[in-house]
């Protein structure tokens, strides 16, 4: 069964090095290329945030796409809606820029974008299959996958430590 | 069977071939891990990262969202520009500390501690030294070259003269140009170390000063380039023209094959000649001989004088060991991936290695000394013969593929096969040629292979295009690697690959020489420090025609550049005044001052600048467009 993906994220194994956010960013871009995103106005953003602690400890957040999504019903304008894929989108010709998405999120997703003044999130890169955020993780700390899925892989591993501290 | 995404990782056969059995044996190559590695990290691909002090990481983001400056406040622009700094300063070490190994060893010899060594070329000693203001006349060899070794160690640090290997191999317009920018080094070990302290924690915050001084160093690397050069050529010979072959079809089964794989000939040259010598050593194993092969450019050292094949070069090293024929891969240092051992372990190929300031996990050391050179030689010769046999009537896969190659075009060499056509004035036919557009212009291709790039992709492109457009081709490094590969020094190939009026140009060259036929499309002049063979030859002909280099219908390419070293050539080729192509991203696109400094703005400084570009065919273009500009600027 072809079940939604979701955008996991593995806080310990997390470095710290944003190249999720930079390839979110170019992802997003007109050129989808670094080099010539570099030049590109509107400016590319991210729409992926690796926010520090003070223990300096990396915790990336993005958008969970929240099957009841509290930024879909807050909207004045009834910009958000949800697409068949689960993935949860602002059409930015309804957006009025009041930002009530943004006071609602409990993660602080929601962009403001500097030049267009509308309200952006992650979309999962929808035409590229994986998002570039998953793909360009060099520590895994980003996976792609079910709920389920991810959960029966959770499931394994809490199991191999449980059985190996008997064993020990 | 070939498998589609094999053949795109190079256009040699040969390679895809050996590619094809690394993975049915499921042994990872280069192309392997560079896969695993993508998408690599659009920080350092920009040159925004800094690790120069324990406040970092630090990482500017090159769209502009995140941080602008670095903790210490270093713009986009000053971290790049000391990340540039940094790789000019290390190829620069790289290539004078393959040129101090030389000069110790000359002094060794001088000295009468080392042997094994002898002078091979005293002309070129005396015209070295003269350069250098040492005395010659009515003097033993012997103390000359003496004085030359401490002369050429003297320039590593600073004295009361410049770095005279940069002083003196120079128009002297371009010293006078030079002095005038402050970019005449003072020693080659100080402006290293100066670029290590100007890029240090809280130094050099100027992009341009910073610049600058990996100009400077650059010109201490050609500095470097051009005595390991000068001195190899006195200890070995200068090199002469040879006929040779390339490609892993070089390798013999029943042969004791040997692959020499670094760069300096101080080891290399002494196997090649004792090989020849102890040929016993292998036949009483059960070997028809040794078969000593060249990889990178200890091969074209050993190439240039000996006409020893060159078996591949750079990116695909590891595909000699693949074939399992070789019995002893020996390294001394430069380019020389860590891989090869986990690589050699798969096939059983013993490595060695010889330097100790490079040694390599899971393979053979051997600490190789000037003093016991013969010794070692015979010892490393002895041990391949002992390999040979345990690998004896076991199958192996040598690709048949081997292209002919005439390489061995010293400076010299192409003005003695000037002289056979005009006695008098060697130069003249060459600048008589360029005048009448029989030689548009000339390319020097340097540079390594890249695994970014599909092997040898660019190489080929550019230098048909040129070829065709009737520009001499000259190559050095592992460009000359590519480029013989593919036949390009083979001189059958000269109707198919050149232009008329080069073609004309080569033909009458040959024919005064008595080759029945004409020179090789592509001229072998070396190793990579033997880009200094290129320099002289520039400056010959820009003497001749009382012009600096900067006016001369010049160019040079590193096509599909990887070490640091390719850098730092590409900071004396842009001082010396030439267009330089570089066919990867350098790591400076993060700062924009930078890089439109190093393509465009240091033209008004040098005459030189770099053109970036990764199509292979608009960048041979640009450079055919240089170099009629400057054919132009000649009134030509």
């Amino acid at each position: 069964m072809n079940q939604v993906k979701e955008i996991f994220i593995i806080q310990d194994r997390c470095m710290g090095c944003h190249t999720c956010e930079l390839s979110c960013a170019v992802v997003h871009s007109r050129s989808g290329n670094l080099y010539e995103a570099m030049a590109e106005h509107p400016r590319p953003v991210p729409r992926i945030y690796v926010e520090a602690l003070s223990s300096g400890k990396p915790v990336p957040l993005v958008c969970r796409h929240c099957a009841d999504a509290p930024c879909m019903h807050a909207c004045i304008a009834g910009a958000i809606r949800k697409t068949p894929e689960q993935t949860i989108v602002t059409d930015p010709d309804k957006c009025i820029g009041c930002w009530t998405c943004v006071m609602v999120c409990p993660y602080g997703m929601v962009g403001r974008h500097p030049e267009e003044q509308k309200a952006y999130r992650c979309d999962r890169c929808p035409a590229i299959g994986e998002p570039a955020c998953v793909s360009s993780c060099p520590t895994r700390a980003l996976v792609y996958r079910s709920v389920d899925d991810y959960s029966k892989n959770r499931r394994q591993t809490a199991a191999r430590e449980l059985s190996s501290g008997e064993g020990g | 069977m070939t498998d589609v995404s094999t053949t795109k990782r190079s256009l040699d056969p040969a390679v895809n071939a050996m590619l094809d059995l690394a993975k049915e044996k499921q042994i990872d190559t280069v192309w392997d891990r560079y896969d695993a590695m993508l998408p690599q990290c659009g920080f350092g691909d920009t040159g925004l990262c800094c690790r120069h002090c324990l406040q970092g990481p630090c990482r500017i983001d090159p769209l502009g969202n995140g941080p602008k400056t670095g903790i210490c406040g270093a713009t986009a622009d000053v971290m790049v520009a000391r990340g540039l700094d940094r790789a000019i300063a290390a190829g620069t070490a790289a290539h004078s500390g393959h040129a101090r190994h030389l000069a110790h060893t000359l002094l060794k010899m001088a000295e009468g501690k080392a042997n094994d060594y002898r002078i091979t070329d005293e002309a070129k000693l005396k015209s070295v030294a003269i350069r250098m203001g040492i005395a010659v006349d009515g003097r033993a060899a012997m103390d000359v070259a003496a004085d030359l070794a401490r002369a050429a160690l003297a320039d590593f640090h600073e004295k009361d003269t410049p770095v005279m290997w940069a002083a003196t191999v120079v128009t002297k317009k371009r010293v006078a140009l030079l002095s005038r920018l402050g970019l005449v080094p003072k020693g080659i070990d100080h402006e290293v170390s100066e670029i290590m302290h100007r890029t240090l924690y809280g130094v050099d915050a100027d992009p341009v000063n910073l610049l600058l001084a990996g100009l400077r160093c650059g010109v201490a690397d050609l500095a470097g380039c051009y005595m390991g050069t000068d001195l190899a050529d006195i200890l070995f010979g200068t090199p002469k023209p040879v006929q040779s072959a390339a490609n892993l079809g070089t390798l013999k089964k029943d042969w004791v094959n040997i692959a020499l794989h670094g760069h300096n000939p101080v080891l290399s040259d002494l196997l090649v000649t004792t090989a020849m010598k102890r040929q016993d050593l292998a036949k009483t194993k059960g070997a028809q001989g040794f078969n000593l092969v060249g990889i990178c450019c200890t091969g074209n050292e050993v190439m240039s004088r000996h006409g020893i094949p060159a078996c591949t070069h750079s990116v695909s090293q590891e595909t000699a060991i693949l074939t399992g024929a070789v019995d002893m891969m020996v390294v001394d240092y430069q380019c020389i991936m860590p891989s090869i051992a986990t690589v050699a372990q798969c096939t059983g190929t013993p490595v060695l290695t010889t330097m100790d300031i490079c040694k390599i996990s899971g393979t053979d050391h051997m600490a190789f000394t000037e003093e016991q050179a013969l010794a070692h030689a015979e010892e490393i010769l002895k041990r391949a013969a002992d390999r040979f046999e345990k690998r004896k009537g076991k199958s192996v896969t040598i690709p048949a593929v081997k292209t002919p190659v005439m390489a061995g075009f010293s400076t010299e060499a192409i003005v003695g096969a000037l002289l056979k056509v005009d006695a008098r004035d060697p130069l003249k036919p060459v600048v008589d040629n360029i005048k009448a557009g029989n030689i548009r212009g000339i390319c020097l291709y340097a540079g390594c292979n890249n695994v970014k790039v599909q092997q040898d992709k660019n190489f080929v492109a550019m230098a048909k295009k040129m070829l065709k457009e009737n520009v001499l081709i000259l190559a050095t490094g592992c460009g000359a690697g590519a480029l013989m590969r593919h036949g390009f020094m083979d001189p059958a190939k000269v109707d198919e690959l050149c232009g008329d009026g080069l073609k004309a140009v080569l033909t009458a060259i040959g024919q005064a020489n008595g080759l029945n036929g004409p020179l090789p499309p592509v001229l072998h002049m070396g190793s990579c420090v033997d880009n200094s063979r290129a320099v002289a030859l520039a400056v010959a002909v820009a003497d001749y025609l009382g012009v600096d280099t900067d006016a001369l219908p010049v160019v040079a390419s590193a096509a599909e550049a990887v070490s640091e070293k390719a850098v730092s050539i590409g900071a004396y080729a842009v001082a010396a005044g030439l267009p330089t192509h570089v066919g990867v991203m350098l790591p400076v696109l993060g700062g924009p001052l930078v890089a439109s400094v190093l393509t465009d703005k240091v033209k008004d400084l040098t005459g030189g600048y770099f053109i970036v570009d990764l199509d292979p065919e608009s960048a041979a273009d640009k450079l055919i467009a240089a170099i009629d500009q400057r054919r132009k600027g000649l009134g030509l």
